[in-house]
């Protein structure tokens, strides 16, 4: 199935409010899914007898913000984080990318990290990118069944991966610049 | 007057042992890498494993975000170190699918030999190493006896033995050699006088042809042996349907009976490159298997890796007159200063290891708004608690060793 025919019948089953825009020009188009609604569209496009989507290949964070102020007129992105799913089925060997547009912060306080249902119940690998997505962009996932930190240790402050990161000046002594 | 005991193994479950936490590496030889496994033991069976992983972690991703496309192969190199061809080719065809680039022929070919000949060398430290987990060394010193070999190969092509950042965008940095210095290893197992030189090609099928006889030998010390079967076979069993949801790829996947192979089921920008060749995809289960081998379990997975490499052979063999034969150049002009386009790609490629994905994020700028690197490892470990559950302590490194992990990779 090719990526319209994927959306209109997302679309049919879901309903306008859960599944947004698929943008026509992008060289992988992908599917926009509310927060609310990713497990139950994970849950349909594994098991639907025409989607099988069975195989999660990628779940990772993308944090859109350009922190130098005289550079951010030109970003052309809304300060954004995204949660981008790479799915593929085995059986039927399609593909697809499903995006899930957060807040930077949660109710826009600096700090409370935007969450999302987690889909590990959907595919067992979700599990680990999940940890990963948190670790390093700081997104909380929801019903994970252990949210720890997978890459740094554990007593880590603020999340890599985002773009306003500051670079620690020591860690237990170490100097880190 | 002694007890009589009807059913000695009453005896065994009675006994009461104290749990015990065992911490596994991050220091241990066979945990292939900085790897710390946290066992929860009673006695010797392994109730629970935790794999702790992050011990060599760089944030290659947010290194990527400051560096043009071009600067950032060299981290790609870093990751899977066992194959550094393969890593540098995954990425180069994410930028070339994002920019809309399509390498000549020539670099096509080039990119097909240099791959599988990668592939061979990370097999072989997979097998190598997988011996020398189970406690015997010779198969480990024939196989870098072999992946020596390939290594100067690499050294004549490029330059660097392990990191070797040769495959490019655009196709690659310098073109093959015409004509080499036999390596030393090589004139040695061939009883050839050391020093003489010979064309390029002509050397490597000398190897080609001197690997294909080892492989017999392989299977003599490993995959037939009667120990080895004990230590590999009926343990660590993965079901399809686990592999499949937890993500695992390459020879992991096609152990546990899954036939699936990118070089032939993946996206056009790279099953272009293996248009017009021809071979095989091993996948469980093997008819000439040992009768005590179960779908999805350690033997397969090893079984499945050594089978790939003879189809490695094969492909090595088959792009060198496709190379000889394509004309233009080996590489396109790719400028360090391009700027990347308003999009995004995501490109997985077929490692030796299993799928490795790298997704690029574009803004307009020459350095990336975001790179992220998939990594296959990092997947195939995550089953590692799963598969160590219930087992006895020392299957424990049979089970990690069967994944064939680069901890370099999994952390990124």
């Amino acid at each position: 199935m090719d990526i319209q025919e994927i959306h209109s019948l997302l679309l049919e089953t879901f309903g306008a409010s859960a599944v947004g825009e698929t943008p026509v020009d992008a060289t992988d188009p992908w599917i926009q899914v509310s927060p609310d609604s990713i497990v139950e569209v994970g849950t349909f496009l594994r098991d639907d007898e025409r989607l099988r989507f069975d195989h999660l290949n990628d779940l990772c964070g993308c944090d859109y913000l350009e922190p130098n102020e005289k550079k951010a007129a030109k970003f052309g992105h809304d300060p954004h984080v995204e949660v981008v799913y790479q799915l593929s089925s085995i059986e039927l060997k399609h593909r697809l990318k499903l995006k899930v547009i957060l807040p930077r912060w949660k109710n826009d306080e600096e700090g409370q990290l935007p969450e999302i249902p987690s889909v590990s119940g959907v595919w067992g690998i979700a599990d680990w990118h999940e940890r990963e997505a948190y670790d390093l962009v700081g997104i909380h996932f929801q019903d994970h069944p252990n949210l720890r930190r997978i890459l740094c240790p554990e007593d880590w402050e603020a999340h890599a991966l985002r773009k306003d990161y500051d670079f620690p000046l020591e860690y237990h002594g170490v100097r880190g610049r | 007057m002694s007890m009589q005991i009807e059913d000695p193994r009453i005896v065994e479950f009675d006994v009461q042992t104290d749990e015990m936490l065992v911490n596994m590496g991050p220091q241990h030889p066979s945990t292939h890498g900085v790897l710390r496994l946290l066992l929860r033991t009673d006695g010797e069976i392994v109730h629970e494993c935790t794999p702790h992983i992050g011990y060599l972690h760089r944030c290659a991703e947010k290194i990527g975000e400051n560096l043009a496309t071009p600067q950032w192969i060299p981290y790609t190199d870093r990751m899977d170190y066992l194959a550094a061809m393969n890593m540098n080719l995954g990425f180069a065809l994410t930028v070339e699918k994002m920019i809309g680039m399509e390498v000549n022929e020539k670099a096509k070919h080039l990119r097909v030999f240099i791959s599988e000949l990668g592939r061979i060398a990370s097999h072989l430290v997979g097998m190598g190493a997988y011996g020398l987990d189970l406690g015997t060394f010779s198969p480990f010193l024939y196989a870098f006896r072999e992946r020596e070999i390939i290594l100067d190969f690499f050294e004549e092509v490029c330059g660097a033995r392990l990191t070797c950042s040769y495959l490019t965008i655009g196709g690659a940095t310098h073109d093959l050699p015409e004509e080499i210095e036999i390596p030393d290893g090589l004139s040695a197992l061939l009883l050839m006088d050391k020093g003489q030189r010979a064309p390029f090609f002509d050397v490597v099928e000398m190897f080609l042809s001197w690997l294909e006889d080892r492989i017999k030998e392989y299977h003599t010390l490993l995959t037939r042996n009667a120990i080895f079967i004990k230590r590999t076979a009926g343990i660590g069993v993965l079901s399809r349907e686990m592999a499949i949801s937890y993500g695992c790829t390459g020879p992991v996947l096609r152990g546990s009976g899954v036939d699936y192979d990118l070089r032939r089921d993946g996206e056009a920008v790279y099953t272009r490159m293996y248009e017009g060749y021809d071979f095989e995809i091993p996948v469980a289960e093997f008819a000439e298997a040992p009768r005590e081998v179960v779908l999805g379990d350690n033997w397969c997975r090893f079984y499945t890796r050594m089978m790939e490499v003879v189809q490695a052979i094969r492909l090595v063999r088959q792009s060198v007159p496709k190379y000889l034969a394509a004309e233009g150049s080996h590489r396109e002009a790719f400028k360090f200063n391009t700027k990347l386009p308003k999009d995004e790609v995501y490109l997985e490629t077929e490692a030796p290891r299993g799928q490795m994905g790298f997704y690029v994020v574009g803004n307009g700028a020459a350095e990336p708004l975001r790179v992220r690197a998939k990594s296959s490892c990092f997947c195939n470990l995550s089953i590692t608690d799963k598969l160590c559950e219930g087992v006895p302590l020392a299957d424990v490194p049979s089970v990690v060793g069967s994944l064939d992990i680069v901890m370099g990779e999994i952390d990124r």
